[in-house]
This record gives C-alpha cells, sequence and structure tokens, in this order.
C-alpha cells in the first residue's frame, strides 16, 4: 500500500500548459502516473501532451474524475488555485509553487477548514508512491520500491535520503514533501501519521529544517502513539545563523525551541534515532529496522507489549 | 526585507498610525535645518539624533573608538549639528551588529517626545506577528516597553499578551479594547491606543508585511500614543503587489556579494567558516553546511544554486564563492534529479577553465541521474580537484583537505 497517491489517482495538473506544467506533466505520465488531464482557464477544450484541458478544476472533475491536483500555477495566483481545487471536491492538494506571500495562505488555511481535502506544501517537490503515482517534481528513478517512508521539508534532500536508503538496501513506499514555508497545508505529525497507520511500511525518515515547530509536535505526536515503527530524523541547519532565512522562506531561527539543536533534543527524548550528519540517514534506517523485532512480523504492530 | 526606521514611521503615518515626527538628514547641516523645521512644525524643544541602520540596540550602541551613542538626546542645535557630526559617516556597533559595526549614513532628527507634562510617561511594548503553529497573525504586547523583548519574556513572561486575530474577520474593536485596558490606560489614552493598535494591523495586513516591532510605544505626559521606533520586517514574497514598499530597499545595509549573487538568481548567504559550499536545494545546502563542521570545517557560506546548474550559473556561483579570502576549499554537492550530473559536471569543468586557476581545493560530489558518467568527466578532465559520489566520500575529502 501507499498513502494520499497510487495507481488508482486521478491527477490533474493546474498550470498545464505553462512551461513547468508541461514539462513535469510530461515526466509525471513518463513514470505512470494516471495523469486525466490539466486546467488552463481559456484553453478548455483542447488537448495538452494528449490529455483533455479544461477551463475549470470543477469540470475536470465532473467530465474526468479528478480527485488528486498538482499546482504549478505562479505564486500571484496560487492561492486561487489551491481554493479552485478545494471548491471542486479535490481530494489531495499537491502545491508545487514557490514564492506564495503569508497573507495569502492565511487565507487559504482558514478556507480549508472543514473542507474534505488536503493540502501538501506550498513550496514542496510533492508526493511520490514508489511504481504506483509521481504527484510532483521528484526524479522517479530515485525512489525504488520498498517499506521506508519519508517525510520531508527539503527536496532534494529527500532525494539524498531516498538514494541512501536504497543504497542500504531497502526502498519507499510514499515520500511526501511537505514544504518549507512557514504555512503549510499538512504538518510533519499529520505526514509521519499517515504512515504510521500505512501497513506496508515499516520505518519512518523525518527530515525537518530550523524555523517553526512541526518536527517537535511531530516527535511528541509519535511518542504519544507508542512508538509504533522506527523513526530515524535529520534537521538541517545545526550551523546556520540565527535571524537568517536559509533558502526556504520557512528556514529561520527565531527563538531558542526552534533551532536544530533544540528539536534535535526533542526528537532524541520522544524516541527517535537523530543522525547529525545527513551521510548516515539510509544508514541508520537500516539498522534501526534490523534490529526491530517487530518488523519481522508486522501484525504485532497493532498490540505488541513493550 | 528589512527598512529603515524612519521609512517604516512613514509607512505607519500613512495607515493613520501617530508616530514620533522626524525628518531624516544626511549631513550635520542637514539636520540643524530638520531641527529647525521640527521645531517650527512641532514646538519641540529638543530632539533625538537616531542612527539609521538595520540592527537594534542603536541607544546602547556606541559609534567605533569613541563614546557617542547610536541614539543621542540634543539640547541644542549645536547639540544636533556635533552629535550628527560625530556620527555620520562612521561605524556603529550594538549587540546585533559585528565588531566592526555598519556604517551610519543617514540619520533621523526626532521631536523630542518625553516633555513633562501632567501625567507621568511611560512605554509600552507592541509587536504583529505570524504565529506559525496556528496560521494566524497575533499581537504581542506588554506594558515593559522599551526594553529587549526577549529579556522581558524570559524575566517576567506574565507581562507579555498576545491577541490572535481571525483571519475571518480581522481585528475586532473589542480586541482593540482589551489591548489598551490590559495595558491599564484609562481616558484620552485608552482612546489612542485603542486606534494606535487598529491603524498598525490595518497597515500590516496592507503592506504584506511579516513583522512589526514598535518598542516603545509611548504614552506621553499629555496621554497621546506614539510609535518612537519601528521595526518593520516586509515579507519578500508579498512585494510583488508593492513595488513603493521594494523600492525602499537600502542594499547599503546588506552583505554586497549577497546583493551581488541575487542580482545572479543565486540564494546566497554569508558565513563565517572556511569552506564555501555550492548546492542544489535549500534543504541540502543547510544540510552540506553541517556536514561541513562535521568534518572539521566551517562552512563559509550558504548558497543554492537552484535547479539550472549550467556552466554560467556555476562560474558565477565559483566567483561569488571565491571573492571571500576566509575560503580554503570549496564543496560542490549536487543531486542531480531531473538535471543530470553528467552537465552538471560538463558545466562545472567549463566553469573552471574559463576562471582559469583555483587555488583552493575543489571537491566536487556529484549524486543521482548519470553520477558515474558525471565522476568520468570531473576525474579525466585534468582538473586539480576531488571528486566524490556519496556523501560520506564527500565528507571525508573536506576532513583530507583541510589536514
Amino acid at each position: 500500500m501507499s498513502v494520499l497517491v497510487n495507481k488508482q489517482s486521478r491527477v490533474i495538473v493546474q498550470g498545464f500548459t505553462g512551461t513547468e506544467g508541461t514539462f513535469h506533466a510530461g515526466q509525471m505520465i513518463e513514470y505512470g502516473t494516471n495523469v486525466v488531464g490539466g486546467v488552463t482557464p481559456g484553453k478548455g477544450g483542447s488537448t495538452h501532451l494528449e490529455k483533455p484541458v479544461f477551463n475549470t478544476v470543477k469540470d475536470a472533475v465532473d467530465k474526468a474524475g479528478a480527485d488528486v491536483s498538482i499546482i504549478f500555477v505562479p505564486p500571484a495566483f496560487a492561492a486561487d488555485a489551491i481554493m479552485e481545487a478545494a471548491e471542486a471536491g479535490i481530494k489531495v492538494i499537491i502545491c508545487i509553487t514557490e514564492g506564495i506571500p503569508v497573507r495569502d495562505m492565511i487565507a487559504v488555511k482558514e478556507y480549508l477548514v472543514g473542507k474534505d481535502c488536503r493540502l501538501i506544501g506550498p513550496n514542496c517537490p510533492g508526493v511520490i508512491s514508489a511504481d504506483e503515482a509521481k504527484v510532483g517534481i521528484m526524479p522517479g528513478f530515485v525512489f525504488k520500491k520498498g517499506t521506508v517512508g519519508i517525510v520531508s521539508k527539503s527536496g532534494t534532500l529527500t532525494y539524498e535520503a531516498s538514494d541512501q536508503t536504497v543504497k542500504a538496501g531497502l526502498g519507499i513506499t510514499t515520500a511526501i514533501g511537505i514544504g518549507g514555508d512557514p504555512i503549510i497545508g499538512t504538518t510533519t505529525k499529520q505526514a509521519v501519521e499517515l504512515l504510521m497507520n500505512d501497513p506496508e511500511t515499516h520505518g519512518i525518515i523525518m527530515i525537518g529544517e530550523i524555523g517553526g515547530n512541526l518536527e517537535a509536535d511531530a516527535a511528541r505526536w509519535i511518542k504519544a502513539d507508542g512508538n509504533r515503527k522506527p523513526v530515524v530524523g535529520f534537521i538541517a541547519g545545526e550551523t546556520a545563523p540565527k535571524g537568517r532565512t536559509m533558502g526556504h522562506a520557512g528556514a529561520i531561527v527565531g527563538g531558542d525551541d526552534d533551532t536544530a539543536e533544540a528539536k534535535k533534543k526533542i526528537m532524541r527524548a520522544c524516541g527517535i534515532i537523530v543522525v547529525d550528519s545527513p551521510a548516515d540517514i539510509g544508514k541508520a534506517m537500516a539498522k534501526a529496522l534490523a534490529d526491530d523485532v517487530r518488523v519481522a512480523s508486522p501484525h504485532h504492530h497493532a498490540n505488541r507489549v513493550d | 526585507m528589512n527598512i529603515h526606521e524612519y521609512q517604516g514611521k512613514a509607512v505607519l503615518k500613512g495607515f493613520g498610525v501617530a508616530i514620533q515626527e522626524g525628518i531624516v538628514a544626511e549631513t550635520p547641516e542637514q539636520a540643524v535645518e530638520a531641527a529647525k523645521e521640527l521645531q517650527k512644525t512641532t514646538g519641540t524643544g529638543w530632539w533625538v539624533v537616531k542612527s539609521q541602520i538595520h540592527a537594534g540596540g542603536r541607544g546602547k550602541g556606541k559609534i567605533v573608538g569613541t563614546e557617542q551613542r547610536g541614539v543621542a538626546l540634543a539640547k541644542s542645535l549645536d547639540d544636533v549639528k556635533s552629535i550628527s557630526e560625530n556620527i555620520l559617516g562612521n561605524n556603529l556597533v550594538t549587540l546585533q551588529t559585528s565588531t566592526t559595526g555598519k556604517k551610519v549614513s543617514k540619520v533621523l532628527i526626532a521631536q523630542d517626545v518625553y516633555y513633562p507634562g501632567e501625567s507621568p510617561v511611560k512605554e509600552f511594548y507592541v509587536s504583529v506577528l505570524l504565529d506559525r503553529a496556528k496560521g494566524r497573525n497575533t499581537i504581542m504586547y506588554s506594558t515593559e516597553g522599551g526594553m529587549d523583548i526577549e529579556t522581558v519574556a524570559h524575566n517576567t513572561p506574565h507581562l507579555i499578551f498576545k491577541e490572535e486575530i481571525d483571519p475571518k474577520v480581522g481585528l475586532r474593536d473589542f480586541q482593540c479594547r482589551k489591548i489598551a485596558f490590559n495595558l491599564g490606560l484609562s481616558g484620552e489614552a485608552f482612546k489612542g491606543m485603542t486606534k494606535f493598535i487598529a491603524s498598525l494591523y490595518k497597515a500590516y495586513e496592507a503592506t504584506d508585511s511579516s513583522m512589526f516591532e514598535i518598542n516603545p510605544v509611548l504614552k506621553t505626559s499629555d496621554n497621546k500614543i506614539i510609535a518612537v521606533d519601528s521595526k518593520v520586517s516586509l515579507d519578500g514574497n508579498g512585494l510583488f503587489r508593492h513595488p513603493d514598499l521594494l523600492a525602499l530597499r537600502d542594499t547599503t545595509e546588506e552583505d554586497p556579494t549577497e546583493v551581488e549573487a541575487g542580482e545572479h538568481g543565486l540564494n546566497y548567504v554569508k558565513l563565517d567558516g572556511n569552506v564555501g559550499c555550492m548546492v542544489n536545494g535549500a534543504g541540502l545546502a543547510m544540510a552540506t553546511m553541517d556536514i561541513i563542521k562535521l568534518s572539521g570545517g566551517d562552512p563559509a557560506n550558504f548558497l543554492d544554486v537552484g535547479g539550472t546548474a549550467n556552466a554560467a550559473r556555476v562560474e558565477q556561483a565559483f566567483r561569488i564563492i571565491l571573492k571571500d579570502p576566509k575560503v580554503k576549499a570549496i564543496l560542490v554537492n549536487i543531486f542531480g534529479g531531473i538535471v543530470r550530473c553528467d552537465r552538471v559536471a560538463q558545466g562545472i569543468v567549463d566553469a573552471y577553465k574559463n576562471m582559469g586557476t583555483i587555488n583552493v581545493p575543489i571537491i566536487i560530489r556529484l549524486q543521482g541521474t548519470n553520477a558515474v558518467e558525471a565522476k568520468k568527466i570531473i576525474d579525466e578532465s585534468g582538473l586539480k580537484v576531488y571528486s566524490a559520489i556519496a556523501l560520506q566520500e564527500a565528507a571525508d575529502l573536506v576532513k583530507k583537505v583541510l589536514s
């Protein structure tokens, strides 16, 4: 199994006919993702990459049965695109766009309250379920099928973690890029929870960075949930100076509690296997799974006694 | 993006926020003229000369090699002139600057607002910022104004209040009243504070700001509520909507190399270490800095070259990194996904040859699509560089070249 996206997902691309949308939609189709069309207002009725183009997300839902959307529209229009997808009934909305103003995301977050959908991102690489669906901009070949789930704020660091995991003899169920902005749709904790409840995922890699409290919240939840599966964690930015934005809009140390050091301390206290070096992520996961007796008989997850 | 106090105050005033009036000056002569003008318009008898740099702690900070404070009271026009002369063109060192300080090229001549009167003056603290966990804006305020808020949070956390704004309805009147009551105000000052808070929040939203910090907000002896200082940070992602605010950017306040890197589309932050790095992706770039440290070095910079690591970009990145004389080695760490490593490798070779000799060891780690072909291109190029595929190999090479 996998989470969020799979072979049955009916994916549309918002911003389908733009440069980014065209390139990545092509890559997704090549990977085997079930792309059922795209949305570009004003170009409805035409075809692009041999798929139908719709004027609105509502049309794509009604006529093509779309239930997952990936958004490539420019920052000024991205908040609107997310809300349109939610209103049309899309269940999983994945927003790749980087540079959306915080004010727009405050409105989006409020708009999504009570709606039956999940937003991933923005400013993220997307989601990939190995051998099933790639709804994102990641290189598909890095994600060999296996039993490890990944939750990450960063793109290339996710590819790095997956590559190390595969080289350590393992593979990936689903990798979720949650995004590096101050306001994102799905938190680290929520993404970890999805993987914790996925029977095919035996171990979880959680990659965070400086800024905010998402990793600490996830760590506390993992502990409260009984540390059901081994979790390997890495926090980027131990060497980042305070008060400077490090590439991602959300990657900024504000106080004493959102430094890499503070986060790692909480994660360790919550039973997460924290690596200080990003070169050790794959090795640590392999060791954790080899040491974990539960993996041999996964049905023990539900009723094990420590 | 940060702006100066005088610019922030002008923005606030435009939204009806009462401020300590002032006029900016670039020479001692302009400062005197500004003081005379202020005397006419506000009736002030004394003035405050305030250094305009992007750093806090100006009042306690000193001009290098002197006892001149960064913010000083002038009781005469002669004082205005001599203080301005002491400050302008010199470097101001505060707790938030480096030990060499920041050059002051503008002073704000401001009216004296601590004049005696019927009721005692009182300083408050007010800021507006995003609560990331809730995804909502919050007004943070305290009766303990004029002090470093982190100290207040540490010593007397019960004196810091927070008011969350519901995005559905915005800031409500009752919330403004609550804030004014919690600050212990009544009468004219109470009314002034509710208006101050409402205008301040309106300005925050309308300008796509990411932080306002007004410390102190002053109740004057005649019960006016005014902003005596302003720290305004604008959301860089919102600036496309505000060309007028973008025009307030003062690049002389930024590291020149960072400004230059930005002009070439490179996301670069200068640090103090001895190992430069060039990486694709922000997360991997931070992780690369961390691994440099674990290998016995110190990162000299953060540099995200982005998705298109072609020869021109790589060459520009090398030039930027090498502007820092402290750099003793460079680690290039590219995870080629959609971008093929062999193309990046060719870009590096071309850039290197174009630049002639680079006198520091370079470690090139290319992983991902066509990594083996890429290593071959590097190894056969004849360049004096080290190549690696696994991240650990790269870390070991950093250790080797530093020893």
